[in-house]
């Protein structure tokens, strides 16, 4: 009785089916159960899911470390000393060139040049430049590959970040999360392939918006699902009071067996889909709470990572987390780490954000590296612009702060078939414009999508007459970071 | 009852610019197996082909073309090439002197078009149809949505005893076409649900039931249609399309998010189905009623359809560039919406493939771009509202004549409106679109490919722009809504990429409906509540939605109508059934929107902590218990569950939802204190009748899935209510658990591990695939 209806069915029993989804199916077989509607026309563009990948992928995952609020690079990677020796002069025109100024600055008369208030050093065999804010970073400098030429287009937050996320600073475009899971599916049949952790730090901060995961066009399967860290790691996770695991598996059989006289009925196969539907959820009840429990990690681990990452909701424990999300297979986990605005104060506030983000940051890397993942993990540290590199405020001895620059901010990268302990791209002394290897956001997609295995101008999805990517129409693939 | 079908040859209704050319063998979805059609046809088989693969380097867009070649007019497709004067694109007749045959059967790679680098090719047969397309004749068309709808025949059938009224006859011409025949009527139950979910958004309740099923008389399901079409709620539920189009929300969108009041407008758009308004007087209002004679508070209030559109309160953007988003919010919305057309292609260059240049985009943008407004009014910290123009409500004007506002306190609700300076603000094309790139000075007008914007006929502002849309021969204005409502119906529209009815929109499925219900729609008066019940009164709207294997087979999407659609419930509906068939529901119009139960910290984890949204603070008694409608709308972080179910994030215009099925929605339904307070609650109601358990189950189970429960079902249900019970009573301290969700008042009932058991078969019953489908 317990079983009929699966036994009805599909002529075998739970335990025997369950066994088959979780093993020895093709990943396109799997994609389509996971993923229903995937090879079922619609709008979706199938020919470009076919062969998917489109080539050999370098990295199956990413980890997307976003900085959210935009750090300043000049604080961190991209060593000016031009600018403490100028320290207090005016920028000079020639540099700046009718660049347009946010409506924060551009009633300032004056333009004053800032060098960095934190001393930089080189690091690791690759002689890396990085300043004492991020100790951990430079300790593993040799894995890491900075980008000192990234520009975008937007200059205040909410467009650059949405440009950043899905390609687009304005409208409804699905974010780069659920391009992946579009392209290449699940890999977890417990867990959604494309996951957001958020954390909040204790500079000024800018706040994150569901529209940067969102599938946008995209089958709503596709979209981020944001792991909280209150009570319930993915929102309604947790059974009602009252109501235990045997309940609830009772109550799903019930449920298929009243679905499946519906189906009976009906012949609808959305019908059979929801009956699978309702069985993943049921696993993900277990999986999910299994893998967002650290306690069970071991201590060295908990040192690598810092103390903070016992206590939930902070970015060390979401970057644990993160590596467990991962290993377990989920496709693209993306971070925000709030509070990186620093229009004043910002000797006062870039030190806690740096000591926040870059311990947990850097063990991240080396976890994944010590478990052997991080070849096949692509990892990304970075903001939505960069800052300028004139004071916004009063400058005095101690303190200033800096205005968003679009012209010229540093990512790093790390694993996934990047190159090791290499910088690309080059700004001005000034710490200005780029003098060498410029990277738009779009040459930064289409290089990630590269690293899967993805060709960005084919990896399309056809939606109100016309093929989107998440390039648009632009980006190259940058094929010197390419190890 | 089953009907015998002969097979007869039916008098298909011609697509009149075609000359006769039966049009059967086309669906708008060309499968390759397909067979090439003895008689191929421009607009439905070769501009697809064209438009899809060729536009974009020989088509609309000026600047992209290439070899001054183009296929999208024709005087494009007959024209010497350039390099060649002695070859033609195309020669009527030979395919094998036509370049473009030519090059797209190429075996040269060097030759081949599309070329390969640009990931597109054609298949073998669609290079056999252009091929034969050129021998017979190679007649090319204009593009059909730009064509005035067309009076059309209706199609006569031997079969008078199924088809209701017209639509019947057009929809029962394709199928017998299709070999295809129409399912039975749906049982008087589940008939019932469908219709009462579509029209008002709510289940039947019990004494509709009954009455309904009572009823024998031959005008029962009619009676039921009227009622329920003049029920409150049926503005409500029509409503809600009607805001995803119009993107409503209850904040500002962008970085911080802030509170807006555009809610009156919300309940005026409620008012305008209820009071049915008629679709021209709908449209006019809310497009330019600032610019009617003497406009009232009411004319006014309905322009706020243009003001809903996301406004920034980020210190230090420039104040232009987000004033420019703003009209380019407008001028999109209104070519969604209303003409069905992908007009935001146009903004930065030349439409790629409809008749839009980048030049008429800014002309028709110039309409939208005459408010004395700012990009940025206030940030957070000086929040406002509503930014200028505005106009504020009072209890006195709700009293006298915004009667249909439902307000709720003394203090004067500003709502942004539309109101055009005195002076004309010129309008430059934005070169690439960017606000900082002013190019030539550009007058009102409108993409003329379309129907011709007349000076003489229509004023230079927005009300000449509404009276444009509302032209006899419009070709879009009609189709468009009609279709839209269609597809609130039937789950998919006549065309089915409902808010692209240009060149790359897919092609109607049943072009001769689209036309007359266009044509029939205008010539009434624009009467959109008697569009509705042409809909639901026909024959094809009342079949049974089982589906066989071999229909399943042959029309997987449905696209010919010979079954009813199965549907899952709109997001905001299963909230609305969860709520009603318990008896929570508070049926309330209107309104402050709501902030009902939603899980901790999803504002608080994104918020900037800026501005009244910072914090989310949960409503309680009533306002836990209201429509889905009503859920408060954060932008940037709108509420969790009705994302989850397709609903729009109103980010922007929307006119077509997904339908999705997904894990997330399964966990929603099993533990969102919502419903399982409503299933607390219900069981408690049924616990205090004075029946057996069976009777109870038996009950819940027609409030639930609004039909009588099978034997085998009952059975289930019986003995998993008695398991389940065994538990509860050797486990009373689990049964106190359960039976605590939801704020809701607690009747006192003794025996907890009955009410536990019985809300535990609530509880499943409200998880069933039926009960969230219509």
């Amino acid at each position: 009785m317990k079983n009929e209806f699966l036994e009805n069915r599909f002529g075998i029993n739970r335990r025997h089916f369950l066994g088959k989804l979780s093993v020895g199916l093709g990943s396109a077989a799997l994609g389509s159960l996971l993923i229903p509607g995937l090879f079922k026309g619609g709008d979706d563009d199938l020919a470009s899911l076919a062969g998917i990948p489109h080539f050999a992928p370098k990295a199956k995952r990413v980890i997307y470390l976003f900085q959210n609020g935009a750090p300043s690079q000049l604080e961190s990677f991209d060593y000016k000393p031009m600018l403490n020796k100028m320290h207090g002069q005016d920028l000079p025109a020639s540099v700046r060139m009718g660049q347009r100024l946010t409506g924060m600055t551009s009633n300032q008369t004056k333009f004053p040049l800032v060098g960095s208030y934190f001393k930089f050093q080189q690091h690791g065999q690759s002689g890396a430049w990085i300043s004492e804010l991020f100790p951990h970073m430079a300790k593993i400098a040799d894995e890491l590959c900075f980008i000192k030429s990234m520009h975008t287009e937007a200059i205040n937050h909410d467009p650059a970040l949405t440009f950043m996320q899905t390609g687009a600073q304005q409208g409804n475009r699905p974010s780069m999360g659920a391009w992946l899971s579009y392209g290449l599916g699940s890999e977890n049949k417990n867990l959604p392939a494309f996951c957001v952790l958020l954390s909040r730090g204790r500079g000024n901060g800018q706040g994150v918006y569901s529209k940067l995961w969102t599938n946008g066009f995209l089958d709503s399967v596709h979209q981020g699902v944001q792991f909280s860290s209150g009570e319930e790691p993915v929102l309604y996770l947790n059974d009602p009071a009252g109501a235990d695991r045997i309940a609830r598996r009772k109550m799903l059989d019930k449920l298929a067996e009243l679905n499946t006289m519906g189906y009976e009925t009906f012949g609808d196969p959305e019908i059979q889909t929801r009956i699978q539907q309702y069985e993943m959820a049921y696993r993900m009840q277990t999986a999910v709470p299994e893998l967002s429990d650290v306690s069970k990690e071991p201590d060295h681990i908990i040192k690598m990572y810092g103390p903070e990452c016992l206590v939930p909701g902070t970015y060390a424990a979401n970057c644990l987390l993160a590596r467990k999300l991962s290993e377990s297979g989920v496709r693209f986990v993306q971070l925000y780490h709030q509070g990186w605005d620093q229009h004043g104060n910002l000797t006062g506030e870039m030190p806690l954000q740096a000591q926040d983000a870059d311990r947990s940051s850097a063990a991240l890397v080396m976890d994944l590296k010590q478990r052997g993942l991080l070849d096949e993990t692509l990892v990304i540290w970075g903001g939505e612009f960069g800052r300028t590199n004139y004071c916004q405020g009063n400058l005095d001895e101690k303190n200033y702060g800096r205005d968003h620059h679009p012209r010229c901010y540093t990512i790093w990268m790390a694993g996934g078939g990047v190159k090791k302990g290499m910088t690309y791209g080059e700004t001005d002394e000034f710490g200005y414009n780029i003098v060498k290897d410029p990277v738009h956001v779009n040459d930064f997609h289409a290089t990630v999508l590269n690293l899967l295995g993805l060709d960005h101008e084919k990896l399309t999805f056809k939606h109100l007459g016309r093929r989107y990517r998440l390039t648009d129409v632009a980006g190259k693939v940058i094929r010197p970071v390419i190890a | 009852m089953a009907f015998v079908f002969k097979r007869r040859f039916f008098l298909i209704a011609r697509w009149v610019i075609m000359a006769g050319t039966p049009l059967w063998q086309c669906t708008s979805s060309s499968s390759t197996a397909e067979r090439i059609p003895d008689v191929v046809d421009y607009n439905f088989h070769i501009r697809p082909i064209l438009s899809d693969r060729c536009f974009k380097c020989h088509g609309p867009d000026g600047n992209q073309r290439k070899a001054d070649l183009r296929l999208d007019t024709e005087q494009g497709l007959y024209k010497a090439l350039k390099d060649d004067p002695q070859a033609f694109v195309v020669i009527a007749g030979e395919p094998e002197h036509s370049e473009l045959y030519l090059r797209i059967s190429a075996s040269d790679t060097s030759m081949l078009m599309p070329p390969p680098s640009s990931n597109l090719a054609l298949t073998e047969r669609e290079v056999k149809l252009i091929r034969r397309w050129i021998s017979q004749g190679a007649k090319y068309q204009k593009h059909w949505a730009f064509i005035p709808p067309q009076p059309r025949e209706v199609p006569e059938t031997d079969h008078d005893d199924w088809a209701k009224n017209e639509i019947d006859n057009f929809v029962l011409a394709r199928m017998e076409a299709q070999d295809l025949e129409p399912n039975e009527e749906a049982d008087k139950e589940r008939l019932l649900k469908r219709l009462s979910f579509d029209v008002t958004g709510l289940p039947p309740d019990l004494a509709l039931q009954k009455k309904f099923l009572a009823d024998a008389s031959p005008d029962a399901y009619e009676k039921v249609v009227d009622a329920l079409l003049h029920s409150p709620h049926y503005g409500e539920k029509m409503a809600i399309p009607w805001l995803d189009a119009a993107r409503y929300a209850d904040s500002h969108g962008y970085q911080d998010d802030g509170y807006r009041t555009m809610w009156p407008w919300r309940d005026w758009v409620i008012h305008a189905f209820n009071e049915n308004y008629p679709f021209d007087k709908f449209l006019s209002w809310q497009l330019a009623g600032d610019l009617l004679p003497n406009p009232t508070k009411e004319m006014l209030l309905a322009t706020g359809f243009n003001r809903n559109h996301k406004i920034t309160q980020e210190g230090g953007v420039i104040d232009e560039e987000y004033r420019i988003e703003y009209v380019t919010d407008r001028t999109n919305t209104f070519g969604k919406t209303f003409l069905g057309l992908t007009f935001e292609c146009a903004k930065c260059h030349d439409h790629k493939y409809d008749p839009i240049s980048q030049k008429e985009y800014y002309s028709t943008f110039a309409f939208f771009n005459q408010l004395n407004e700012k990009g940025l009014v206030g940030d957070i910290q000086l929040a406002s509202l509503a930014d200028p123009p505005r106009m504020s409500i009072s209890n006195e004007d709700v009293k006298r004549i915004l009667t249909f506002i439902n307000k709720k306190d003394k203090d004067p609700v500003p709502v942004m409106i539309m109101k055009d300076s005195s002076k004309v603000r010129p309008t430059h094309v934005l070169v690439r679109g960017a606000y900082d790139a002013p190019g030539e000075v550009v007058d009102f007008n409108v993409p003329t490919a379309i129907y011709p914007f007349d000076t003489a006929k229509f004023g230079r502002n927005r009300l000449g722009l509404a009276q444009w849309l509302l032209s006899k021969d419009h070709p879009l204005t009609s189709r468009v809504f009609v279709n839209r409502v269609w597809q609130e119906f039937f789950g998919r529209g006549i065309v089915k990429t409902s808010g692209d009815f240009g060149m790359q929109g897919e092609l109607p499925s049943h072009p001769e409906l689209l036309d007359w219900l266009a044509l029939d729609f205008m010539n009434h008066g624009w009467d959109i509540r008697r569009l509705v019940k042409q809909i639901v009164m026909s024959a094809t709207y009342r079949q049974s939605a089982a589906v066989s294997e071999r229909k399943l087979r042959s029309d997987p999407e449905n696209i010919w109508l010979s079954r009813a659609p199965r549907l899952r419930l709109p997001s905001e509906l299963i909230k609305d059934h969860v709520l009603a068939s318990s008896g929570l529901l508070v049926r309330e119009i209107g309104g402050p929107s709501v902030k009902p139960y939603q899980p901790k910290g999803i504002w608080e984890s994104s918020t900037s902590g800026r501005g009244v949204l910072a914090y989310y603070v949960q409503d309680h008694d009533d306002k836990l218990y209201r429509r889905g409608m009503y859920n408060f709308i954060k932008r940037t972080v709108p509420p969790p569950v009705m994302l989850m179910f397709d609903a729009s994030n109103r980010d922007q215009c929307e006119v077509k939802r997904m339908r999705t099925n997904t894990p997330l929605q399964a966990l929603v339904m099993l533990n969102d204190p919502m419903v399982l307070e409503a299933s607390r609650v219900l069981a408690e109601r049924l616990m205090l009748e004075n029946t057996q358990a069976d009777e109870k189950i038996s009950k819940a189970f027609n409030l639930i899935l609004c039909r009588e429960a099978d034997e085998k079902e009952l059975a289930l249900l019986n003995k998993y209510y008695e398991e389940e019970h065994q538990t509860y009573a050797a486990a009373p301290d689990k049964a106190a658990e359960f039976i605590k969700q939801g704020e809701f008042r607690h009747e006192e009932i003794k025996d907890t591990a009955s009410l536990a058991s019985l809300m535990q078969v609530v509880h499943t019953l409200y998880n069933m695939d039926e009960a969230i489908t219509r």
